[in-house]
Protein backbone atom coordinates (compact mmCIF):
# COMPACT_ATOMS: atom_id res chain seq x y z
CA UNK A 1 0.00 0.00 0.00
CA UNK A 2 1.20 3.49 -0.52
CA UNK A 3 2.27 5.53 2.24
CA UNK A 4 -0.68 8.47 2.72
CA UNK A 5 -0.25 11.77 2.39
CA UNK A 6 -2.40 15.00 3.45
CA UNK A 7 -1.96 18.33 2.68
CA UNK A 8 -4.20 21.42 4.42
CA UNK A 9 -4.12 24.76 4.37
CA UNK A 10 -4.92 27.30 7.21
CA UNK A 11 -3.82 31.45 7.37
CA UNK A 12 -2.30 31.43 3.53
CA UNK A 13 -3.00 32.99 0.10
CA UNK A 14 -2.77 29.89 -1.56
CA UNK A 15 0.43 29.78 -3.01
CA UNK A 16 1.97 27.04 -1.39
CA UNK A 17 -0.86 25.16 -3.08
CA UNK A 18 0.24 26.69 -6.23
CA UNK A 19 4.22 25.21 -5.39
CA UNK A 20 2.84 22.13 -5.08
CA UNK A 21 1.00 22.18 -8.63
CA UNK A 22 4.19 24.07 -10.26
CA UNK A 23 6.02 20.81 -9.53
CA UNK A 24 4.63 20.27 -12.83
CA UNK A 25 5.34 16.79 -14.19
CA UNK A 26 6.74 15.52 -10.82
CA UNK A 27 3.68 16.10 -9.43
CA UNK A 28 3.12 12.37 -11.09
CA UNK A 29 6.20 11.11 -9.42
CA UNK A 30 4.42 12.31 -6.21
CA UNK A 31 1.16 10.55 -6.94
CA UNK A 32 2.87 7.31 -7.90
CA UNK A 33 5.04 6.98 -5.06
CA UNK A 34 1.44 8.36 -2.57
CA UNK A 35 -1.92 8.28 -2.26
CA UNK A 36 -3.31 11.85 -1.21
CA UNK A 37 -5.60 11.38 0.90
CA UNK A 38 -6.75 14.91 1.74
CA UNK A 39 -6.05 18.18 -0.46
CA UNK A 40 -9.16 20.80 0.51
CA UNK A 41 -8.28 22.70 -2.46
CA UNK A 42 -8.21 20.08 -4.79
CA UNK A 43 -9.89 16.66 -4.16
CA UNK A 44 -13.17 16.51 -2.64
CA UNK A 45 -12.61 14.97 0.76
CA UNK A 46 -14.41 16.31 3.84
CA UNK A 47 -13.50 16.84 7.53
CA UNK A 48 -15.46 13.52 8.30
CA UNK A 49 -13.44 11.57 6.16
CA UNK A 50 -10.48 12.38 8.08
CA UNK A 51 -11.99 12.19 11.51
CA UNK A 52 -12.88 8.15 10.44
CA UNK A 53 -9.17 7.31 9.78
CA UNK A 54 -7.31 5.85 12.37
CA UNK A 55 -4.84 7.64 14.35
CA UNK A 56 -1.03 8.17 12.65
CA UNK A 57 -2.69 6.20 9.66
CA UNK A 58 -1.47 9.38 7.57
CA UNK A 59 2.70 9.40 6.92
CA UNK A 60 2.69 12.95 6.45
CA UNK A 61 0.60 16.11 6.76
CA UNK A 62 1.63 19.28 4.54
CA UNK A 63 0.17 22.10 6.73
CA UNK A 64 0.77 25.65 4.81
CA UNK A 65 -0.67 29.15 6.74
CA UNK A 66 -0.51 30.69 9.97
CA UNK A 67 -2.80 29.98 12.55
CA UNK A 68 -4.98 32.99 13.18
CA UNK A 69 -8.76 31.42 13.99
CA UNK A 70 -10.10 28.41 16.06
CA UNK A 71 -11.24 26.30 13.47
CA UNK A 72 -7.96 26.12 11.94
CA UNK A 73 -6.14 25.12 15.65
CA UNK A 74 -9.01 22.36 15.62
CA UNK A 75 -7.94 21.40 12.28
CA UNK A 76 -4.44 21.41 12.65
CA UNK A 77 -4.61 19.07 15.85
CA UNK A 78 -6.91 16.63 14.06
CA UNK A 79 -4.35 16.39 11.00
CA UNK A 80 -1.38 15.81 14.18
CA UNK A 81 -3.75 13.10 15.64
CA UNK A 82 -4.03 11.39 12.11
CA UNK A 83 -0.54 11.55 10.93
CA UNK A 84 3.24 10.25 12.03
CA UNK A 85 4.24 13.03 10.32
CA UNK A 86 3.21 16.92 10.52
CA UNK A 87 5.69 19.31 8.40
CA UNK A 88 5.19 23.11 8.36
CA UNK A 89 5.03 24.05 4.98
CA UNK A 90 5.88 27.07 3.88
CA UNK A 91 7.14 30.20 5.69
CA UNK A 92 3.74 30.89 7.13
CA UNK A 93 2.81 27.49 9.13
CA UNK A 94 6.57 27.54 10.14
CA UNK A 95 6.98 31.16 11.03
CA UNK A 96 3.91 33.44 11.10
CA UNK A 97 4.18 34.94 7.51
CA UNK A 98 2.70 37.87 5.87
CA UNK A 99 -0.54 36.86 7.85
CA UNK A 100 1.48 37.35 11.06
CA UNK A 101 1.77 40.96 10.22
CA UNK A 102 -1.21 41.60 11.80
CA UNK A 103 -0.10 40.77 15.02
CA UNK A 104 0.59 44.46 14.48
CA UNK A 105 -3.08 45.01 15.44
CA UNK A 106 -5.50 42.73 16.98
CA UNK A 107 -8.95 41.87 16.58
CA UNK A 108 -10.32 44.83 17.67
CA UNK A 109 -8.47 46.85 15.11
CA UNK A 110 -8.61 44.39 12.10
CA UNK A 111 -12.70 44.24 12.28
CA UNK A 112 -12.15 48.07 12.23
CA UNK A 113 -10.31 48.55 9.37
CA UNK A 114 -12.13 45.83 7.31
CA UNK A 115 -15.46 45.91 8.38
CA UNK A 116 -15.39 49.79 9.86
CA UNK A 117 -19.08 51.04 11.54
CA UNK A 118 -21.11 48.58 8.91
CA UNK A 119 -22.52 45.35 9.41
CA UNK A 120 -19.76 43.15 11.46
CA UNK A 121 -19.81 39.31 12.00
CA UNK A 122 -21.77 37.89 14.07
CA UNK A 123 -20.53 34.80 15.72
CA UNK A 124 -23.54 32.46 16.49
CA UNK A 125 -26.73 32.65 14.42
CA UNK A 126 -29.46 30.70 15.66
CA UNK A 127 -33.21 30.19 13.81
CA UNK A 128 -35.34 27.42 13.64
CA UNK A 129 -33.61 25.21 16.24
CA UNK A 130 -30.57 25.21 13.79
CA UNK A 131 -27.08 27.38 14.90
CA UNK A 132 -24.46 28.84 12.58
CA UNK A 133 -21.15 29.65 13.58
CA UNK A 134 -18.18 31.29 12.83
CA UNK A 135 -14.56 29.98 13.85
CA UNK A 136 -13.27 32.42 16.84
CA UNK A 137 -11.20 35.16 15.16
CA UNK A 138 -7.84 35.42 17.37
CA UNK A 139 -6.15 38.99 18.22
CA UNK A 140 -2.93 37.24 17.65
CA UNK A 141 -1.64 35.18 14.87
CA UNK A 142 0.68 31.82 15.57
CA UNK A 143 2.90 29.90 13.97
CA UNK A 144 1.92 26.23 13.48
CA UNK A 145 4.38 24.94 15.88
CA UNK A 146 2.56 27.14 18.57
CA UNK A 147 -0.75 24.74 18.88
CA UNK A 148 0.38 21.54 17.45
CA UNK A 149 3.88 19.40 17.54
CA UNK A 150 5.69 19.97 14.35
CA UNK A 151 7.99 17.33 13.07
CA UNK A 152 9.69 19.44 9.96
CA UNK A 153 9.33 22.21 8.47
CA UNK A 154 9.46 23.42 5.02
CA UNK A 155 10.75 27.25 4.62
CA UNK A 156 9.02 29.72 1.47
CA UNK A 157 6.94 32.19 0.52
CA UNK A 158 6.20 29.75 -1.60
CA UNK A 159 9.26 26.85 -1.06
CA UNK A 160 10.84 26.62 -4.56
CA UNK A 161 10.12 23.02 -6.30
CA UNK A 162 13.87 21.93 -5.73
CA UNK A 163 13.31 22.54 -2.25
CA UNK A 164 9.84 20.71 -2.16
CA UNK A 165 11.48 17.68 -4.26
CA UNK A 166 14.14 17.53 -2.06
CA UNK A 167 11.96 17.58 1.36
CA UNK A 168 9.76 14.93 -0.38
CA UNK A 169 12.97 12.94 -0.93
CA UNK A 170 14.02 12.93 2.42
CA UNK A 171 10.95 12.25 4.17
CA UNK A 172 10.39 9.32 1.62
CA UNK A 173 14.12 8.12 2.44
CA UNK A 174 15.20 5.63 5.02
CA UNK A 175 17.09 8.08 6.68
CA UNK A 176 14.76 10.62 8.89
CA UNK A 177 16.34 13.53 9.48
CA UNK A 178 16.11 14.90 13.38
CA UNK A 179 13.33 15.86 14.49
CA UNK A 180 12.94 19.76 14.02
CA UNK A 181 15.24 20.16 10.97
CA UNK A 182 14.00 22.69 8.76
CA UNK A 183 14.53 20.93 5.44
CA UNK A 184 16.56 23.82 3.43
CA UNK A 185 20.86 24.06 3.33
CA UNK A 186 21.82 25.68 6.52
CA UNK A 187 24.15 28.42 5.99
CA UNK A 188 23.24 32.27 5.01
CA UNK A 189 21.98 33.17 1.20
CA UNK A 190 24.82 35.38 0.40
CA UNK A 191 26.63 31.97 0.40
CA UNK A 192 24.87 31.00 -2.80
CA UNK A 193 24.35 34.55 -4.30
CA UNK A 194 25.60 34.69 -8.08
CA UNK A 195 26.65 38.41 -7.02
CA UNK A 196 28.35 37.40 -4.05
CA UNK A 197 31.79 38.33 -5.35
CA UNK A 198 30.89 41.75 -6.36
CA UNK A 199 30.15 41.90 -2.30
CA UNK A 200 32.45 44.54 -0.59
CA UNK A 201 35.13 43.10 1.60
CA UNK A 202 33.75 46.30 3.88
CA UNK A 203 30.24 47.15 2.55
CA UNK A 204 28.86 50.27 3.72
CA UNK A 205 26.47 52.50 2.03
CA UNK A 206 25.78 56.21 2.50
CA UNK A 207 22.06 56.01 1.42
CA UNK A 208 19.02 53.33 1.17
CA UNK A 209 17.15 52.91 -2.06
CA UNK A 210 13.85 51.39 -2.02
CA UNK A 211 12.90 49.14 -5.65
CA UNK A 212 10.48 51.39 -7.21
CA UNK A 213 13.08 54.20 -7.06
CA UNK A 214 16.32 52.65 -8.80
CA UNK A 215 16.84 50.17 -11.57
CA UNK A 216 19.57 48.11 -9.65
CA UNK A 217 23.03 47.19 -11.82
CA UNK A 218 22.19 43.37 -12.52
CA UNK A 219 25.38 42.30 -11.39
CA UNK A 220 26.59 44.37 -8.26
CA UNK A 221 25.39 42.83 -4.97
CA UNK A 222 22.28 44.35 -4.36
CA UNK A 223 23.31 45.50 -0.79
CA UNK A 224 25.94 47.25 -1.99
CA UNK A 225 23.42 49.39 -4.13
CA UNK A 226 21.67 50.54 -1.48
CA UNK A 227 19.26 48.06 -1.53
CA UNK A 228 17.93 46.33 1.62
CA UNK A 229 19.02 42.93 0.59
CA UNK A 230 18.33 40.67 4.21
CA UNK A 231 20.42 37.84 1.50
CA UNK A 232 22.86 37.75 4.97
CA UNK A 233 20.29 37.29 7.46
CA UNK A 234 18.05 34.46 5.44
CA UNK A 235 18.74 30.78 4.71
CA UNK A 236 19.57 29.49 1.65
CA UNK A 237 17.99 27.39 -0.76
CA UNK A 238 15.64 28.99 -2.60
CA UNK A 239 18.83 29.77 -5.51
CA UNK A 240 18.78 33.59 -5.16
CA UNK A 241 15.92 33.61 -7.43
CA UNK A 242 14.41 37.41 -6.10
CA UNK A 243 18.19 38.63 -6.74
CA UNK A 244 18.21 36.78 -10.14
CA UNK A 245 15.32 39.03 -10.92
CA UNK A 246 17.49 41.85 -9.96
CA UNK A 247 14.73 42.58 -7.05
CA UNK A 248 16.42 42.29 -3.41
CA UNK A 249 16.05 39.02 -0.76
CA UNK A 250 12.82 39.73 1.47
CA UNK A 251 13.65 36.95 3.91
CA UNK A 252 11.26 34.38 3.00
CA UNK A 253 13.38 30.85 3.98
CA UNK A 254 13.64 32.71 7.47
CA UNK A 255 16.97 32.75 9.67
CA UNK A 256 19.30 29.61 10.15
CA UNK A 257 19.15 27.14 12.52
CA UNK A 258 22.03 30.07 15.06
CA UNK A 259 19.32 32.57 14.76
CA UNK A 260 16.46 32.98 17.13
CA UNK A 261 14.91 36.20 15.89
CA UNK A 262 14.90 36.96 12.15
CA UNK A 263 13.88 40.80 12.61
CA UNK A 264 16.87 41.15 14.64
CA UNK A 265 19.74 39.46 12.78
CA UNK A 266 18.58 40.90 9.42
CA UNK A 267 18.13 44.61 11.68
CA UNK A 268 21.66 44.23 12.39
CA UNK A 269 22.81 43.57 9.01
CA UNK A 270 21.36 46.51 7.73
CA UNK A 271 21.85 48.53 10.24
CA UNK A 272 25.56 47.29 10.56
CA UNK A 273 26.25 49.03 6.61
CA UNK A 274 24.90 52.12 7.11
CA UNK A 275 28.29 54.54 6.60
CA UNK A 276 28.12 56.77 9.35
CA UNK A 277 28.98 57.73 13.17
CA UNK A 278 26.92 60.19 13.71
CA UNK A 279 23.53 59.57 15.47
CA UNK A 280 21.24 62.11 13.13
CA UNK A 281 22.57 61.15 10.05
CA UNK A 282 22.48 57.53 10.87
CA UNK A 283 18.81 58.29 11.35
CA UNK A 284 18.28 60.02 8.47
CA UNK A 285 19.97 57.87 5.94
CA UNK A 286 18.06 54.77 7.71
CA UNK A 287 14.51 56.58 7.46
CA UNK A 288 14.93 55.48 3.45
CA UNK A 289 13.41 52.29 5.35
CA UNK A 290 9.76 53.56 6.12
CA UNK A 291 8.51 50.22 8.04
CA UNK A 292 11.03 48.66 9.83
CA UNK A 293 8.98 45.83 11.45
CA UNK A 294 7.30 45.39 7.76
CA UNK A 295 10.60 44.95 6.22
CA UNK A 296 12.31 43.11 8.49
CA UNK A 297 9.61 40.85 10.10
CA UNK A 298 8.15 40.80 6.78
CA UNK A 299 7.68 36.84 7.47
CA UNK A 300 8.50 35.79 10.44
CA UNK A 301 6.36 38.20 13.18
CA UNK A 302 4.62 35.95 15.30
CA UNK A 303 7.60 33.42 15.84
CA UNK A 304 9.57 36.69 16.95
CA UNK A 305 10.84 37.02 20.50
CA UNK A 306 8.07 39.94 20.82
CA UNK A 307 5.90 37.94 18.73
CA UNK A 308 3.23 40.78 18.62
CA UNK A 309 2.47 44.77 19.20
CA UNK A 310 2.26 45.34 22.97
CA UNK A 311 -1.33 44.49 24.07
CA UNK A 312 -2.89 47.89 26.04
CA UNK B 1 8.96 44.39 45.01
CA UNK B 2 5.92 45.30 44.24
CA UNK B 3 4.93 45.69 40.32
CA UNK B 4 1.55 46.67 40.90
CA UNK B 5 2.44 50.38 40.28
CA UNK B 6 2.45 51.84 44.03
CA UNK B 7 5.88 51.16 44.75
CA UNK B 8 7.29 49.85 41.44
CA UNK B 9 11.20 49.18 41.09
CA UNK B 10 11.62 48.68 37.73
CA UNK B 11 14.27 46.01 36.54
CA UNK B 12 16.80 47.46 34.12
CA UNK B 13 19.65 45.09 32.42
CA UNK B 14 22.50 46.85 31.42
CA UNK B 15 24.35 45.30 28.74
CA UNK B 16 28.14 46.84 29.41
CA UNK B 17 31.14 46.70 27.32
CA UNK B 18 34.45 45.24 29.15
CA UNK B 19 37.08 47.91 28.42
CA UNK B 20 35.15 51.06 29.21
CA UNK B 21 31.52 51.13 30.66
CA UNK B 22 32.35 47.84 33.01
CA UNK B 23 35.28 49.18 34.40
CA UNK B 24 33.23 52.48 34.92
CA UNK B 25 30.78 50.81 36.89
CA UNK B 26 33.19 49.60 38.82
CA UNK B 27 35.50 52.58 39.70
CA UNK B 28 31.79 54.07 40.72
CA UNK B 29 31.40 51.18 43.32
CA UNK B 30 34.94 50.90 44.53
CA UNK B 31 34.20 54.64 44.62
CA UNK B 32 31.18 54.04 47.07
CA UNK B 33 29.38 56.24 44.74
CA UNK B 34 25.57 55.76 45.13
CA UNK B 35 23.99 53.93 42.00
CA UNK B 36 20.94 52.46 41.36
CA UNK B 37 20.42 48.98 42.48
CA UNK B 38 17.88 48.49 39.81
CA UNK B 39 20.14 47.51 36.93
CA UNK B 40 21.10 44.49 36.60
CA UNK B 41 24.98 43.96 35.08
CA UNK B 42 25.67 41.59 32.34
CA UNK B 43 29.55 42.25 31.13
CA UNK B 44 29.88 41.71 27.27
CA UNK B 45 33.34 42.17 25.19
CA UNK B 46 32.04 45.15 22.88
CA UNK B 47 28.74 46.93 23.02
CA UNK B 48 29.10 46.24 19.16
CA UNK B 49 28.67 42.33 20.80
CA UNK B 50 25.02 43.43 21.83
CA UNK B 51 22.69 41.50 19.36
CA UNK B 52 19.42 43.23 18.82
CA UNK B 53 17.75 39.59 20.18
CA UNK B 54 19.52 40.31 23.59
CA UNK B 55 18.02 43.55 23.64
CA UNK B 56 14.72 41.99 22.49
CA UNK B 57 14.83 39.22 25.00
CA UNK B 58 16.16 41.19 27.88
CA UNK B 59 12.15 43.09 27.10
CA UNK B 60 10.63 39.52 26.56
CA UNK B 61 11.39 38.00 30.15
CA UNK B 62 10.37 40.56 31.92
CA UNK B 63 12.74 43.94 32.06
CA UNK B 64 11.13 47.36 32.12
CA UNK B 65 14.37 49.09 30.61
CA UNK B 66 17.72 48.16 28.97
CA UNK B 67 20.64 49.88 29.01
CA UNK B 68 23.83 49.16 26.47
CA UNK B 69 26.86 50.98 27.30
CA UNK B 70 30.04 51.26 25.65
CA UNK B 71 33.30 53.24 25.17
CA UNK B 72 33.23 56.65 23.55
CA UNK B 73 32.83 56.79 19.48
CA UNK B 74 36.73 56.72 18.20
CA UNK B 75 37.70 54.72 21.62
CA UNK B 76 36.28 50.99 20.78
CA UNK B 77 38.87 48.25 21.79
CA UNK B 78 37.74 46.37 18.31
CA UNK B 79 37.98 50.35 16.35
CA UNK B 80 34.30 50.24 15.29
CA UNK B 81 31.94 47.87 17.51
CA UNK B 82 30.38 51.05 19.09
CA UNK B 83 29.75 52.47 15.76
CA UNK B 84 27.58 49.91 14.83
CA UNK B 85 26.10 49.35 17.99
CA UNK B 86 24.75 52.95 17.27
CA UNK B 87 23.54 52.32 14.17
CA UNK B 88 21.46 48.94 15.24
CA UNK B 89 20.35 50.78 18.22
CA UNK B 90 19.09 53.67 15.46
CA UNK B 91 16.79 50.93 13.80
CA UNK B 92 15.66 49.21 17.01
CA UNK B 93 14.29 52.29 18.97
CA UNK B 94 12.03 52.90 15.51
CA UNK B 95 11.10 49.38 15.33
CA UNK B 96 10.19 49.16 19.49
CA UNK B 97 7.83 52.01 18.41
CA UNK B 98 5.84 49.53 16.01
CA UNK B 99 6.14 47.04 19.11
CA UNK B 100 3.99 49.68 21.16
CA UNK B 101 7.36 49.80 23.58
CA UNK B 102 8.28 53.91 24.24
CA UNK B 103 11.76 54.13 22.92
CA UNK B 104 12.70 55.67 26.15
CA UNK B 105 13.30 52.58 27.46
CA UNK B 106 16.27 51.54 25.26
CA UNK B 107 18.97 53.71 26.31
CA UNK B 108 22.16 54.05 24.42
CA UNK B 109 25.55 55.61 26.45
CA UNK B 110 28.98 55.58 26.31
CA UNK B 111 31.11 55.76 29.28
CA UNK B 112 34.60 55.34 30.05
CA UNK B 113 36.68 53.50 32.57
CA UNK B 114 37.42 56.89 33.95
CA UNK B 115 33.93 58.14 34.29
CA UNK B 116 32.46 55.84 37.58
CA UNK B 117 30.57 59.36 38.03
CA UNK B 118 28.92 59.07 34.33
CA UNK B 119 27.84 55.54 34.95
CA UNK B 120 26.41 56.21 38.76
CA UNK B 121 24.24 59.35 37.23
CA UNK B 122 23.30 57.31 34.74
CA UNK B 123 22.04 54.43 36.56
CA UNK B 124 20.31 56.33 38.14
CA UNK B 125 18.71 59.03 35.94
CA UNK B 126 17.84 55.90 33.95
CA UNK B 127 15.83 54.21 37.01
CA UNK B 128 13.60 57.54 37.46
CA UNK B 129 12.99 57.81 33.64
CA UNK B 130 12.00 54.02 33.72
CA UNK B 131 10.13 54.16 37.18
CA UNK B 132 8.19 57.12 35.41
CA UNK B 133 7.40 54.79 32.21
CA UNK B 134 5.75 52.70 34.65
CA UNK B 135 5.92 48.52 34.09
CA UNK B 136 6.15 47.07 30.60
CA UNK B 137 4.69 43.85 31.91
CA UNK B 138 5.23 42.17 28.59
CA UNK B 139 6.14 38.78 30.22
CA UNK B 140 2.75 38.75 32.01
CA UNK B 141 1.01 39.42 28.14
CA UNK B 142 -0.72 35.68 27.34
CA UNK B 143 -0.04 35.39 23.93
CA UNK B 144 -1.77 31.58 23.29
CA UNK B 145 -4.76 31.22 21.47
Amino acid sequence: MKPKVAFYWCASCGGCEEAVVDLDEKILDVVNAVDIVFWPVALDFKEHDVEAMPDGSILASFINGAIRNSDQVKMAKLLRAKSQVVVAFGVCAQLGGIPGLANLSDKKGIFQQVYGDGVTPQMLHQENGYSLSLPEFYDTVLALDRVIDVDYYVPGCPPTPNIIGAAVGALLGSDLPPKGTVLAPDHALCDECPRRDTRPEKLLVKEFKRVHQVVPDQKTCLLAQGLACLGPATRAGCEAKCVCGNMPCTGCFGPTSRVRDFGAKALSAIASVVDSQDEAEIARILEALPDPVGTLYRYSLPSSLLGRRRME
Amino acid sequence: MSRNGHGFEPRIVGFLCNWCSYSGADLAGVSRMKSAPNLRIIRVMCSGRVDPSFILRAFQLGADGVLVAGCHLGDCHYQEGNAKALRRVVLLKRMLRDFGIDERRLRLEWISAAEGERFAAVSLEFTEQVRALGPLALARQEVVA
